[in-house]
């Protein structure tokens, strides 16, 4: 026990500010990721094949190859293209949080939009054509009626999809970021002491994992009530 | 195209030792997932909790971080114990360790649920006919469960072909190791990064199809099968 309480009089500080850029890393990219699921969810039921087929072939990359690649193809292979050195978006993309959050982002926006296109193909054939008979016109269907029942239907599913990205930002040290597990590597080859480290780290990501679990009970109390009340 | 025909070689080699893994971790970690999964079915509580806590703790945290544990924290314990003549631990045996939890502990989930999808009353039966615990398990659950656990083990195969990827942070030989010396000593790492990536995405797509197959050759016979 002393071993960890000197280790949190050393890391603590580190310890928090590496949970904090994880923390940051899963808000940002879950919502990017979110906004960008939908328009890729609406692709890939397009009637256009072109269209369809692009979407699919995107989300089939990313779900296709592990994440440790894609980091590594945003981060040390943009670099190779002279246009990209050249251009005037280098600066930020020499920044491994930057490529970090593009490709958390894209690459959790591929998994969302499976869950996106599942959940809008679940929703009842008949609510869609009711909102038709009303009058309204297929983006106001979407807007209104589509997207809101697709949401609370996929919530329990995307709850596991931030958790998985979660567990992703930990890739993240490999480009030289210094969140949780970066800190964590850090202090462990300083300390000698890798087992009481990580396994403080490992705590810390369950906690997380925990919270982001009661976040999204909480969610789908609040979106699925009316099923709840009609019990 | 010239320096990844001049590379193919290298990345090939990396390949067999990605396939290596993926596959030994497949094995080990479908065997300890039925075992945890038989565990937490268990009407003992002392092995059930356990297994429960365990699994539970795994699949919360990364896989990195357990992959971490393994390689460095067996280090630090092999060094406590043998002192300066400590054999260090292998990548791939760390990879193997780490990515065999993780796998049985997902599996375990999977396990569990396909058991309780077999109805009671056949088990009963079975021991009304006089089938001992162990005949029951063998010849009325086994073959049963593997329509619902397929396509959830498909998953996890999937997953745990690209967490390979990962122990090549600390040093093990395969397709992503070998992409990276390339991408140095060419400096074109755009083009051996997405090879890497081509090649796992090929992975990917051959396993579809075969989990496909499985799929549809252990739900033969059900009413309604697709």
């Amino acid at each position: 026990m002393q071993i960890f309480a000197d280790l949190f009089q050393r890391y603590g500080f580190d310890l928090l500010s590496g949970t904090w850029l994880t923390v940051q890393l899963v808000a940002i990219s879950a919502v990017l990721g979110l906004c960008l699921a939908i328009p890729v969810a609406l692709a890939r039921l397009s009637e256009n094949r072109l269209v369809a087929g692009l979407a699919s072939g995107y989300s089939l990359f990313f779900r296709g190859t592990p994440l440790l690649v894609q980091i590594f193809l945003v981060y040390y292979g943009l670099g190779q293209f002279d246009f990209v050195r050249s251009s005037f978006l280098w600066p930020v993309l020499r920044e491994a949080y930057v490529c970090a959050l593009i490709t958390f982002v894209l690459n959790t926006a591929a998994y969302s939009g499976e869950i996106v296109r599942g959940g809008i193909l679940a929703v009842p054939k008949g609510e869609i054509e009711a909102a038709r008979a009303c009058g309204m016109a297929m983006a106001k269907t979407y807007r209104l009626v589509i997207l809101p029942r697709a949401f609370s239907i996929c919530l329990p599913a995307y709850s596991n999809e931030v958790i998985i990205l979660m567990k992703g930002t930990s890739l993240a040290s490999t480009i030289t970021l210094l969140e949780l597990t970066g800190v964590a590597r850090l202090a462990a080859s300083a300390t000698y002491q890798p087992i009481q480290v990580f396994v403080i780290a490992g705590v810390i990501y369950y906690l997380l994992t925990l919270l982001i679990s009661w976040i999204f009970r909480l969610l789908e109390a609040r979106y699925n009530r009316y099923i709840t009340q009609a019990r | 195209m010239g320096p990844v025909t001049e590379y193919l070689p290298l990345l090939l080699l990396g390949l067999a030792t990605t396939l290596k893994l993926a596959v030994s971790t497949a094995v080990l970690g479908l065997i300890l997932g039925l075992l945890l999964a038989l565990a937490k079915l268990s009407r003992h509580g002392w092995l059930s909790r356990p297994a429960y806590w365990v699994t539970n703790f795994l699949r919360g945290i990364p896989e990195f971080l357990v992959l971490l544990v393994i390689y460095f924290g067996g280090t630090q314990m092999l060094g406590q114990v043998f002192g300066d003549r400590a054999p260090d631990i292998s990548p791939f045996f760390a990879g193997l360790a780490a990515l065999t939890l993780v796998f049985g502990s997902y599996a375990s989930e999977t396990f569990r649920a396909a058991f309780q999808s077999v109805p009671k009353g056949q088990i009963e039966a079975g021991r009304a006919y006089g089938f001992s615990a162990w005949q029951c398990f063998r010849y009325i659950q086994l073959p049963q469960i593997w329509r619902v656990a397929i396509p959830g083990l498909g998953n996890l195969w999937q997953g745990s072909v690209k967490d390979t990827a990962l122990v090549s942070v600390i040093g093990l030989d395969d397709v992503m190791r070998k992409a990276q010396q390339a991408a140095q000593s060419t400096r074109e790492p755009f083009t051996f990064y997405l090879v890497a990536s081509l090649m796992f995405l090929i992975i990917t797509l051959v396993s579809m199809w075969i989990i496909a197959k499985a799929e549809k050759r252990a739900s033969r016979g059900m009413p309604g099968a697709r």
